[in-house]
Parts: structure tokens; C-alpha cells; sequence
């Protein structure tokens, strides 16, 4: 009896855990919440693009990928149960999409030896692999966002900025105070004065702010916002009247979300993007063969195109590459999280690389080495065009100020290896 | 006049007019309170609701749409017509008299005579179950809402002003819009209240259920009554806000804001709910323009629970809330 009982909870138990063979690649998604619209998007484009490798390649290298989802609401507290949840499946990487739960994930990530990819948000100066070797932010990060912004407005200005004004209106969290020290440095060496004008969570009434921007008449806005707090500042700039081709948001202010419910009012409005955006690109092709028309689509397949949407496309892009040149440096198909996360700081992306995947100038080149998890710092600048409802790229990929962002990186990072006794991990 | 003076004008009267939409959302929360004793925390999520249904209705979407091709493999997702707003409106008010319907029917109605802290946690689980609701409804995409309400400033204002001081003041057409929509239905909840059989009945219930009862006045039909017009309330917030937005989730959160105003206006009075809005709007804009700079900013949201904290310390049942004596 005691025989048949082992038998059978054995069976159970390799019916119900997972095929540990594949390649496992969870998504920290939120499809609720007030970030709902964003996550969403996300959460889709990630899921679509690896449904695709499995639908048409058989997965990376012959490995089937399985993307387990787990509902986090951007909260942070969820985000860390869904990690501790997933994490014995065999994960390869993590993507969470929110710079909290990316905080709180940092220092398991050293003792559970899984790698983190955190592109475009998280811990800035985790570009700097010496003391995060499991953290990656690669191609660019919230400074080199800051100072692409600013090398925009110098192109605008003629590349004098002395006595100008700019305005950092900022979502009032450790997210939206990260470019403050850079854009300080920036305006010290560029010679313009900074105000900086905080908005509290969730950034529904922004009534104050958007007086004092009218009263001390910046010459140009960066937007630093997420969720609600994004549109209503559009909307207020447009009621003011604030140029909004003088109104540059962060990646995260970027996407349809942002704009749509202030209508023709935010034509011409600015963000900066670290990938390409829209739809016309070869790999929507194989996306509408292998898994639109094939019912296989993530969500609802309303979003295909979306800023967000290309965002998650590009998140799944970099990892399943990241896997690849992985399973070609150990010379096996069944990887593991350490393994992946060595093919991670080998990662190289080039135009050709690209090109052959379907998806030309979709982001910038960039090689990833055991001191420089961040890549080079590019980004372009997009526009909103309110008629067509479409961004496009108005510039190409602009590298960051690596003379200002550089030492800030490596002066964060020093400060967080001291103080957590880190020891130096490329030497 | 000093520059400063002028910029203090220009706040207080944006104050004024962003407490008009505080009180509101408060509006909402004093009707039914003052006429069941429940603080019901899904007022928020009732403006959510409320407004999703209103842009659903007006863009023709069908209900659970996502639901119903998941279930049965189809793809619809519209009727293939739009509605005009006047008419969704309409439409969507009888959504809420039904939700109102099936709040009483389901939930409150059995939690009769039960402690208020049990009502409240019922409102909760109402919460979460309406925020579900809604997404499974109309989906969780951004919407934007356009009923033809005016934004943007007033150049009459602005001109009036600039003529006056050198310096335009500005003011939203929507907050004027949202001020003079608020007036209105202050006012008609007043007439309702004073003069019709329905809105006696209802003050009759708030004042004492049992012998509100004693004389023949159906409790039930009374809290649908409140529930339904807390509903409509909940709408008119949520076209106000939305129409700032965009329809979204984070419209839920409004209800952050209505509370430092009931707890200075008290819970039981429309008039406190008025007031007690503009003293928190004009409160926090002033705070933020006087102060704000010296502590970092962003001072508005825990400045109108300080100002609301001192006005208790003060006046412990609000402005114009009533003095609860208990006897043993």
C-alpha cells in the first residue's frame, strides 16, 4: 500500500512540475491596476514575440520556451511573491516592469544566482557589472534618457543653453527623482537654470504644478511620469499653452496611453524611446503567420504596434538573444539561470543581427561586457502626430553624455558596494 | 500689485475650483452615509465604473465582450454604432439604478441591523468587485471620454484679468463647467430633499430608521433611492474627471481626495461636503504655492489630511457634521 501510494505521488508530482527541460522565461506581468494599460501592452508584445520563436523555430536553439505569467498589479510586494514563485522552475531571467519590485529583487538575485534584465528603468547604476553581476539594464537607463533629452534640446537650441530654463516635472518616487542628479550636472555644465516640480502618486490633480510652469515660464519640460500622471500633465500643458514640441517625456511617458485622451491638444508632444516604434518591420509578418492568424496571440491582440507592445517585443528580443549566444558559449541547449546570465554580458546586438531577425534599426547597437551592463546609452527622440495617432522617430539613436553619466554610475555603485560589502566581480 | 499677490488670486480661485470637483466626489460618500450610516468605500470605484460604462455605452462596445469570444470562440467587440452622449448619460444613470438595485437586493440587504464595521467591509469586497466588473466589462485600455465639455482656459478670464492687474489669470473652462454642474446638483438635491414625497421619506430615514419605518416608509426602496443617486453623483464625478484623464483605472483613486473633505466637512452634511471641499482646495493650493517650495514640493496630498486633522481638533464631528452625544 505504502508502495503504490510512493508510486503514485511520484507520478503526480512529475505530471504537475514543470517539463524542466525548456527554456523558462516568467513574466512579472500586470494586466490589473492602475497601471493595467501599460502592463498590458507589455505583458503582450514579450509573450508574443516568444510564442513566435516556439511557433516558428521550435523555440531558441531547438529548446522549447515556456513564459510562466504571474499577476504582480506593479505592486511591489506581489512582484517579490511572484519571483519566489516562479524562480524554482527552472527561470532563466527575470523582466520585472516596474523599478520597485526591480529594488526589491536586486539583492535576491545574487544569492538565488538568476539574472535580471531591467531596460529603461530599476537601479541606474546597476549598468556598472562589477558589483551587480546578475543585473542588467542594457541598451539605455533613466540618465542616459535624461542626457539624451538634453542633447535634444542643445540640437534645438543651437547647442547653447546658457540662461535657458528647463523644468523637470517629475512623478514624486524614487523612479521620478532618478534624473535629478544627472540633469543637475547637466545644468552645471551646460549653464541652464533647473527647477525641478514633483507630482504625488497617482498625479490625477496637477493643478499647482502646472500654475507655477505657467508662472516661471520654462523654456522647455521634461517629463518624468507614469501612469495617470502622464496624460493629465499633457492635458494641463495644453491648457496652458506650453509648446508641447518644447515637452519632452521619458520613455515611460511615451506611449499612446499618454496621449490619446488629450486629442489634437498633444500634437507635436516629445519622448524619448530606446527602441524603434510602430508596426512596419518584416517580423510583423511572421507575428501575423505563426501566431495572430494562428489564435495564438497574447491578451486580447488588440495592442500589435503599440509604443509599450514594441517595448515588450524588444524586452523578449534581447533575452531570447541573450539565450542564444548562451547555448553557443556552453555548447548546450538546456540552459540554466547562470549560464543565461553569462550569455547576458556576451551579448552583443548589431544592425545585421537585427536586420536578420526581422526587426531593421529596431534599437540601437550595443555590446555588453562584464564592467558595462548598460550597453552605450542611446536613444531617439519620438514625436506624437494627434491626426494620424501615430509616434514616429524624429532623430536617430543619440548617445548619452557618457562624461556626466559614467562617474555618476560609478560613484552610485561604489557607494552600494561599501555599503553592502560587495566584492569586485570582473577582477 | 505684487506679482506674488496676483499669483496667490490665481491660486486661490484654482483652489476653489479644484474643491468643487473634491466635492464631488465627497457627495457621493455623504448621501449615503447620512441616509444608511455606511461609508461606502467603492464610492470611487462606483465613478470608475460609472464612467467606463459611459464611454462603453457611447462607443457602441459590447458589455464583456473579451468574456463572450474567449467563452465561444467569436469575435465581436462592437454593436457598430454610437450613442450621443446626452442619451448614454441616460442610459448609463440606469445602469447605476440597476447596480444600486442589485447593491441593495445582494449585499446590503442582508446586513441589515449588522455594525457599521461590517457594512464598511462589505463596501470593500463592493470595491474590489466592481474594479473586477469594470475590467471584465469594458477592458482596461486608457478611453478617452469627450461628452463636448469645454477645456483649456478662459480667454474671458484671461483678458478680464489681464485688462485689470497686467497679469491673466488663468482659470479651466472645465473646472467653471464642472463648478456651475456641481451648483446645480447641490441645489437639486436640495429640492428633491424639501419638497418631494421621495426625498422627505429619505430624510425621514435619515434622521431615525425605526420610526421612519413605524409610519410605513419602506427602508429598501429608500436605500435604492440613495444608493441610485450616490450612483448618479458617482457618474457626474466621474465625467468631470475622466474628461481630464481619460477613463482609467486610476479614476478610482479619486475617492483619496474626498476624504480629508468629509472629515472637515463631516460625513452627514451636503452643505460641509461644499465647504469643507473648498477649504481643502483652496487649503492645498495655497500651502503648496506659499510652502511648497521649502519642503520639496508635492505637499497637496498630506496637506489636506493636516488641514482636515486641525479642523478636527477643533470641531471632532467635522464643520457641519452632528454632535453625537451617547448617554449611558
Amino acid at each position: 500500500m505504502t508502495k503504490k501510494l510512493t508510486t503514485l505521488a511520484l507520478g503526480v508530482m512529475l505530471a504537475a512540475g514543470p517539463a524542466m527541460a525548456d527554456l523558462v522565461f516568467p513574466s512579472l506581468s500586470y494586466r490589473t491596476g492602475p497601471y493595467a494599460a501599460g502592463g498590458i501592452q507589455f505583458a503582450d508584445g514579450y509573450a508574443d514575440y516568444l510564442t513566435l520563436l516556439n511557433e516558428r523555430d521550435g523555440g531558441i536553439g531547438g529548446e522549447k520556451i515556456r513564459m510562466p505569467e504571474c499577476e504582480t498589479a506593479y505592486n511591489t510586494e506581489k512582484g517579490v511573491e511572484c519571483y519566489e514563485s516562479t524562480k524554482g522552475e527552472g527561470a532563466l531571467v527575470y523582466q520585472p516592469l516596474s523599478t520597485g519590485i526591480a529594488y526589491q529583487l536586486i539583492p535576491k538575485m545574487n544569492v538565488d544566482k538568476i539574472p535580471m534584465l531591467t531596460s529603461g528603468l530599476g537601479r541606474t547604476s546597476s549598468k556598472n557589472g562589477d558589483v551587480f553581476p546578475y543585473v542588467f539594464n542594457f541598451p539605455a537607463n533613466y540618465w542616459d534618457g535624461a542626457s539624451v533629452i538634453v542633447k535634444h534640446i542643445l540640437d534645438q537650441e543651437g547647442g547653447d543653453l546658457n540662461g535657458k530654463k528647463i523644468a523637470l516635472v517629475h512623478h514624486n518616487s524614487a523612479y521620478g527623482k532618478e534624473p535629478i542628479r544627472t540633469l543637475e550636472a547637466l545644468s552645471e555644465k551646460h549653464g541652464f537654470d533647473l527647477t525641478t516640480i514633483p507630482v504625488d502618486h497617482p498625479g490625477q490633480e496637477q493643478k499647482s504644478q502646472w500654475l507655477q510652469v505657467r508662472r516661471e515660464r520654462p523654456d522647455y519640460v521634461i517629463l518624468y511620469g507614469w501612469g495617470v500622471m502622464t496624460p493629465v500633465a499633457v492635458q494641463e500643458a495644453a491648457n496652458i499653452r506650453f509648446p508641447m514640441d518644447k515637452m519632452i517625456g521619458i520613455w515611460w511617458s511615451g506611449s499612446e496611453n499618454d496621449v490619446l485622451s488629450a486629442g489634437a491638444a498633444a500634437d507635436g508632444y516629445k519622448a524619448v524611446a530606446f527602441h524603434n516604434v510602430g508596426s512596419d518591420f518584416p517580423i510583423y509578418d511572421d507575428l501575423k503567420e505563426y501566431v495572430y492568424d494562428a489564435g495564438k496571440a497574447a491578451g486580447n491582440g488588440d495592442q500589435h504596434g503599440t509604443t509599450i507592445y514594441s517595448r515588450g517585443l524588444y524586452a523578449a528580443m534581447l533575452v531570447a538573444e541573450a539565450a542564444r549566444t548562451a547555448q553557443e558559449m556552453h555548447d548546450t541547449k538546456a540552459i540554466n539561470a547562470q549560464q543565461m546570465r553569462d550569455g547576458m554580458e556576451a551579448l552583443e546586438i548589431t544592425e545585421e543581427r537585427m536586420t536578420e531577425l526581422g526587426m531593421p534599426k529596431f534599437g540601437p547597437e550595443f555590446k555588453v561586457t562584464c564592467r558595462n551592463h548598460g550597453g552605450e546609452g542611446y536613444a531617439a527622440v519620438t514625436q506624437w502626430d494627434a491626426k494620424a495617432k501615430q509616434w514616429t522617430l524624429i532623430t536617430d539613436f543619440i548617445q548619452s553624455d557618457q562624461d556626466i553619466v559614467q562617474p555618476l554610475i560609478e560613484e552610485d555603485s561604489a557607494a552600494y558596494a561599501a555599503e553592502n560589502n560587495i566584492p569586485s566581480h570582473c577582477d | 500689485m505684487p506679482d506674488q499677490v496676483l499669483f496667490a488670486m490665481e491660486v486661490t480661485l484654482n483652489g476653489l475650483m479644484a474643491g468643487v470637483l473634491y466635492a464631488l466626489v465627497a457627495l457621493g460618500f455623504v448621501l449615503i452615509f447620512k441616509a444608511s450610516g455606511i461609508f461606502n468605500f467603492a464610492q470611487g470605484v462606483m465613478a470608475l465604473f460609472a464612467a467606463m460604462t459611459l464611454v462603453g455605452i457611447m462607443e457602441g462596445q459590447v458589455p464583456f465582450s473579451h468574456l463572450i469570444n474567449a467563452t465561444f470562440g467569436t469575435d465581436i467587440h462592437h454593436f457598430g454604432w454610437q450613442v450621443p452622449a446626452l442619451l448614454a448619460i441616460v442610459l448609463t444613470t440606469g445602469v447605476m439604478v440597476v447596480l444600486a438595485w442589485c447593491v441593495q437586493r445582494f449585499v446590503m440587504g442582508h446586513l441589515v441591523n449588522q455594525e457599521p464595521i461590517i457594512l464598511f467591509m462589505a463596501t470593500i469586497g463592493l470595491a474590489y468587485f466592481l474594479e473586477g466588473v469594470s475590467d471584465l466589462m469594458w477592458g482596461s485600455e486608457i478611453r478617452t471620454l469627450d461628452v463636448g465639455l469645454p477645456q483649456g482656459i478662459n480667454e474671458t478670464i484671461d483678458a478680464f484679468t489681464y485688462d485689470l492687474f497686467g497679469y491673466g489669470f488663468f482659470i479651466d473652462n472645465l473646472d467653471i463647467v464642472a463648478s456651475v454642474i456641481a451648483a446645480l446638483l447641490v441645489a437639486g438635491l436640495v429640492v428633491f430633499a424639501q419638497y418631494t414625497k421621495q426625498g422627505r421619506a429619505m430624510r425621514a430615514v435619515a434622521d431615525d430608521h425605526q420610526a421612519a419605518l413605524s409610519v410605513g416608509i419602506s427602508l429598501n426602496f429608500i436605500w435604492v433611492l440613495v444608493w441610485s443617486i450616490a450612483g448618479f453623483v458617482a457618474l457626474v464625478a466621474g465625467i468631470m474627471w475622466g474628461t481630464k484623464s481619460g477613463v482609467q483605472f486610476s479614476l478610482s483613486l479619486i475617492a483619496l481626495k474626498a476624504l480629508p473633505v468629509l472629515m472637515l466637512g463631516g460625513f452627514t452634511s451636503i452643505p460641509g461636503a461644499i465647504v469643507g471641499g473648498l477649504i481643502i482646495g483652496v487649503g492645498e493650493k495655497l500651502f503648496e504655492f506659499l510652502l511648497g517650495g521649502l519642503m520639496g514640493g508635492a505637499t497637496e496630498n498630506w496637506f489636506a489630511y493636516v488641514l482636515a486633522l486641525l479642523f478636527l481638533l477643533v470641531r471632532p464631528q467635522g464643520l457641519f457634521g452632528e454632535k453625537i452625544i451617547e448617554r449611558v
